[in-house]
């Protein structure tokens, strides 16, 4: 208990001291908070015992915050969200340290700012309480707005405008179902209570089946922003491409998996008869995204928009997993939450350690780079193999698990999981994989291999436009940019190599860590699917029949 | 037998204020400037003593004497106007008359008594809190409509006290106007009100009322005369159909003006729309159906609710709608105030279980925010003019880091984002919406809440990510310490009062305490 809000404050207290410090120091103070938030969360992890039960722990206090309505400030960690938050702990000394040389400007405000977010985003994943998952989950979206409109591409203002917005409308329907099945909470057993674990089982057996579904409605369309699914999907593209590279790196790493954690966190647990009757629909647009943004990735010229394309194609296939709705899909599903984090967020740094060098993303005008950094060539082949799935490495085993629970979610009942979606979907959604490998290894070709080409030492290229106010510090001169990488750049990919690899060769014991997890949020689902399936034809007309009964989202 | 003496003692408060008021305005027009600057510092001590007084007197053998229908709501409320009140004058001191100070005190004009506005400004602007605070220990309508006019007919004159300005002048008399209009349709509605139940007394009157309902229902008259009064009242809350003159007024008056215009009558216009509904109750109301069988339900009678509901609905998508189109910091902020007093009649139709100390807690968010806001603008100028454009405030992070962060602060706060007050006060009201089987209008809430977050992310992009410019190179902080003062002790508000959460949910739940619902007051009549 202690550990966690540690980790959680530890970056609070350091943004405090940051604001008043030195600027020169802000950049080394904000690496050591980083680095000592990830240290209290390991140690607590450490000495985590419940990875193999999937239980809470610890167990959420009863410390009350707002003790009318008995919200508290509950945290605690099952295996999943541990995984998450460690994640997230990991990435964040990689991102801090990363920005060194690409941040010249306004770096107090710039590693202030960063904290925050990583505080907040660990309270969400701490989050046992929904309220104040909530405030974890809304809050973030200032940080980042601020990181990417301050020290943003030339069309950052744009991009955050349009980040917050999005998401901002989209957590809206995330408190309005909340604040629902609390109230209906209080409603049937006149207690208050905020308990993630309390409201799920409540809702899953108290709520009727129309209401759940609309439940279910109103937080897959808040959450669905966040992952972000097809076809509120337009606001990551830009936002990733206008973002400085560690807030690419943390927006791909861990923000978006917030949308996929809520889902699978609260949407699914609270709502099961709502799962089953959307899971087809839900899927459908999984699929179509998954497709979709495999194809406009093709035809990028934009190195950097490109991975941004590959994470909404790549997000749909997690997504999928879920709504494939058994255990092998779902485990699958979390598993490819934390790859998509560490391979997507390496690839932003791996284009961002370009950028910082050449100030320019388009392959038109660059590539054959390994010719110029052989170093940094094989890092991003190697974590262009982790994106692709390649066997050996960590991306394979979730998707490869995802892409399998979908081709088993048939109606049969054999598993024990009888699902909605069967080898259809697991064939288009297949699809989507082909293209991703040959879009990546396009990248690869013309990025890294092929004739070497360079902009001219004079021209900044057309991505640097800024007027006045270049975020990215391009007043030192080019020459001295042109080398491989540093020390400290590969310091930041050894360690994210490392544990690609490993999860890639041994993952047996985060599957084994998610599997308990993912059973109990799973337990009530074959009943559902069941009900769902024998009543199909009915559930749609009910559902068209009382559209009055709204989300209250 | 009501005992006098006991009833005035119970208005120390006010009699503090009204007695600094008078004070000042001799002040102010005193030859010394040392004299003259004493002035503000009168109004936070009589800011202050009214506070204690409040403590002081507010014993309950004396609230059951004045016989209030809300014996409670002044504990909570009165404390919240003298509170903000401090604020406000902070917004004000400095800003008001600086001009004509700075010539007096480089000697460029003499000192002239007709010149000199501090005095009266100080003077109008305790009145109106005064009159703000009467309203809330008012035992009858006529009580309660000059409680009214007094927070008002101040406000008039201080919107025209910058003296330079055409628009002030424009602003001041299209606040008069409409101002009187909206008087005249409330008090037709109080006329009404009498005319259907035979008293001006409050609790009687709620009691002729329940008599009413429990008969056929509310008489005709009664409801056109509450739905007329609410109407009126939709004046002081600048809530539509009657916030044409927000944006207008807000514009024309001086920036300290407009800061006191969004938040006082809008207290005061809250608390006698409370008081009036009061009367008709939001419990015992029964529907005949066609088979003339009384069907009961919970909360306001359904003709009030459906004019409630449409005039919160319409002020918060109006008011939201409206900022988006704006330029002006002062007419932003106008649509602002308009919206939040949408979010805040929710509170209002929900009535006294959870709806109207929720409606209270978001005031007290709403007041923090205000003086915030107004505090950080009124410590700048450009050109010896107020800041009035997004453009004017490009780069302030830059010159003024602490200014920008407290308008950042602020503008999030009122956006909703958590844990920041402004966001908790507006969940607590989505909740009792939805608690109060008034979900739908819970969800037209949060829908507003994400239009109202486009205009306030203007005052964040303008404040700290926006390059600076010619316009704003120009803008310089004003050479006093109060505004600035203000927006640092609000701002730490902000951050620091989530943490008391509960306990200013508690206190705000006892604006309700003593109060007997019509539905209530019928079950005990039929005790007897």
């Amino acid at each position: 208990m202690n550990l966690i809000w540690a980790s959680i404050l530890i970056p609070v207290a350091t943004a405090a001291v940051i604001a008043v410090a030195n600027a020169r120091a802000a950049r080394s103070l904000a690496a050591l908070g980083s680095l000592a938030s990830l240290g209290a969360l390991a140690v607590f992890a450490w000495q985590f015992p419940a990875w193999s039960t999937g239980a809470v722990f610890p167990e959420p206090c009863g410390c009350a915050w707002l003790s009318s309505i008995n919200a508290t400030l509950g945290v605690g960690f099952d295996s999943v969200s541990l995984l998450l938050a460690l994640l997230e702990a990991f990435l964040i000394p990689i991102c801090v340290i990363g920005s060194w040389s690409a941040i010249s400007d306004r770096q107090r405000e710039y590693y202030g700012w960063f904290m925050l977010l990583h505080a907040s985003i660990l309270l969400a994943f701490a989050a046992r309480d929904v309220l104040l998952f909530y405030v974890g989950y809304e809050f973030t979206l200032v940080p980042l707005l601020f990181i990417i409109a301050i020290w943003g591409g030339p069309e950052r203002r744009q991009a955050a405008h349009k980040l917050f917005l999005y998401t901002f409308l989209g957590s809206l329907f995330f408190l309005g179902s909340i604040l629902f099945v609390g109230w209906q909470h209080h409603a049937s057993t006149g207690l208050w209570s905020w308990d993630m674990g309390t409201l799920s089982t409540f809702a899953s057996a108290r709520l009727p089946a129309n209401t759940q579904f609309w439940l279910f409605a109103a937080l897959l369309a808040g959450f669905a922003v966040k992952v972000p699914l097809f076809p509120v999907h337009t606001w990551l593209p830009l936002a990733h491409n206008q973002a400085p590279t560690a807030g690419s790196v943390i927006l791909a790493g861990t923000l978006l998996k917030l949308g996929t954690y809520g889902i699978f966190r609260l949407a699914l647990p609270m709502a099961p008869e709502g799962g089953a009757a959307l899971a087809v629909l839900a899927s459908v647009l999984c699929t179509v995204a998954v497709v979709y943004a495999a194809l406009i990735c093709w035809v990028q010229t934009d190195a950097k928009k490109l991975v941004a394309y590959s994470s909404v194609s790549h997000l749909g296939i997690c997504m999928l997993g879920l709504f494939a709705l058994n255990p092998v899909g779902a485990q699958g599903s979390v598993l490819y939450m934390i790859n998509h984090g560490l391979s997507t967020g390496a690839l932003f740094l791996l284009i961002g350690m370009a950028y910082e060098r050449y100030h320019v993303k388009d392959m038109d005008q660059i590539g054959g780079l390994a010719k110029r950094m052989p170093v940094w060539a094989f890092f991003m082949v190697f974590f262009t193999m982790s994106s692709i799935g390649l066997p050996g490495l960590n991306g394979f085993v979730g998707e490869y698990l995802c892409l399998f629970g979908t081709y088993i979610a048939t109606a049969d009942a054999s598993t024990g999981y009888p699902g909605l979606l069967g080898p259809g979907f697991a064939l288009v959604a297949g699809t989507g994989l082909i293209l991703g490998a040959m879009y990546m290894l396009l990248l690869v070709g013309r990025y890294v291999f092929g004739p070497l080409r360079e902009p001219k030492a004079d021209g900044h290229g057309k991505h640097d436009g800024s007027h006045g106010h270049d975020p990215h510090g391009a007043g030192h001169g080019h020459d001295e940019g042109h080398g491989d990488l540093t020390g400290r750049e590969i310091g930041l990919l050894v360690p994210l190599a490392l544990v690609c690899l490993f999860i890639g060769v041994y993952p047996k014991p985060m599957l084994q860590a998610i599997g308990p997890v993912v059973e109990r949020t799973l337990a009530p689902y074959p009943a559902a699917v069941e009900r769902t399936l024998k009543s199909q034809p009915q559930a749609a007309e009910a559902a068209k029949a009382e559209p009055k009964e709204d989300d209250r989202g | 037998m009501v005992d006098m003496s006991q009833t005035v003692a119970l208005l120390a408060p006010e009699i503090v204020l009204f007695v600094a008021s008078m004070l000042v305005a001799v002040l102010g027009l005193s030859r010394s400037t040392g004299i003259r600057s004493l002035v503000p510092w009168v109004c936070v001590a009589a800011l202050v003593g009214s506070i204690l007084a409040l403590e002081a007197v507010w014993t309950p053998e004396r609230i059951q004497g004045a016989r209030l229908l809300f014996p409670m709501l002044g504990k909570y409320g009165k404390a919240l106007i003298a509170l903000i009140g401090i604020g406000l004058v902070a917004v004000s001191a400095g800003s008001i008359d600086r001009r004509y100070e700075e010539a007096v005190a480089r000697g460029r004009a003499s000192f002239d008594a007709l010149r000199v506005v501090r005095g009266e400004y100080y003077a109008f602007l305790l009145l109106s809190l005064t009159g703000a605070m009467l309203v809330m220990s008012a035992p009858d309508l006529i009580w309660l409509f000059l409680g009214l006019e007094l927070v008002s007919l101040p406000t008039y004159i201080m919107v025209a006290v910058a003296r330079t300005g055409r628009r002030s002048m424009e602003a001041a008399m299209k606040y008069f106007f409409l101002g009187a209009l909206a008087t005249a349709v409330t008090l037709y509605g109080f006329a009404m009100l009498y005319g259907a139940t035979g008293t001006m007394q409050l609790i009687p009157m709620r009691d002729a009322l329940a008599e009413q309902a429990a008969g056929a229902g509310l008489s005709t008259t009664a409801l056109l005369g509450t739905i007329l009064t609410v109407l009126g009242l939709c004046f002081k809350l600048a809530a539509v159909p009657m916030h044409f003159y927000a944006p207008d007024v807000y514009e024309g008056a001086p920036l300290p003006v407009t800061a006191f215009l969004s938040f006082t009558p809008k207290i005061a216009g809250f608390s006698a729309l409370i008081t009036v509904l009061g009367t008709v109750g939001w419990s015992g109301h029964a529907m005949v159906d066609h088979d003339g069988v009384r069907i009961a339900y919970e909360g306001l009678p359904q003709p009030i609710t459906a004019v409630l509901w449409m005039v919160a609905a319409l002020t918060m998508l109006l008011g939201n709608i409206g900022g988006i189109l704006q330029t002006s910091l002062k007419r932003t902020l106008a649509y602002s105030s308009i919206a939040n007093s949408g979010y805040m009649l929710v509170g209002v139709i929900v009535g006294p279980k959870g709806g109207i100390g929720a409606m209270y807690l978001f005031m007290l968010g709403y007041g923090v925010m205000t003086v915030a806001t107004f505090g950080v603008l009124a410590a700048l100028e450009r050109k010896g003019e107020e800041v009035d454009s997004f453009e004017s405030l490009a780069g302030l992070r830059a010159s003024h880091p602490g200014l920008a962060f407290l308008l950042t602060l602020s503008a999030l706060s009122l956006l909703g984002v958590p844990p920041l007050f402004g966001a908790l006060a507006k969940i607590v009201l989505v909740f009792v919406a939805f608690e109060g089987g008034q979900a739908s209008l819970a969800a037209v809430l949060l829908l507003n809440t994400a239009i109202g977050a486009v205009y306030y992310l203007r005052f964040v992009g303008a404040a700290v990510v926006n390059p600076t410019n010619a316009k704003s190179q120009e803008v310089v902080v004003v050479p006093h310490w109060w505004p600035k003062t203000a927006a640092v002790v609000a701002g730490l508000g902000l951050i620091v009062l989530p943490a008391f959460l509960s306990r200013l949910v508690d206190a705000s739940a006892t604006t309700v305490d003593g109060y007997v619902d019509l539905g209530e007051a019928v079950a005990s009549d039929e005790q007897r």
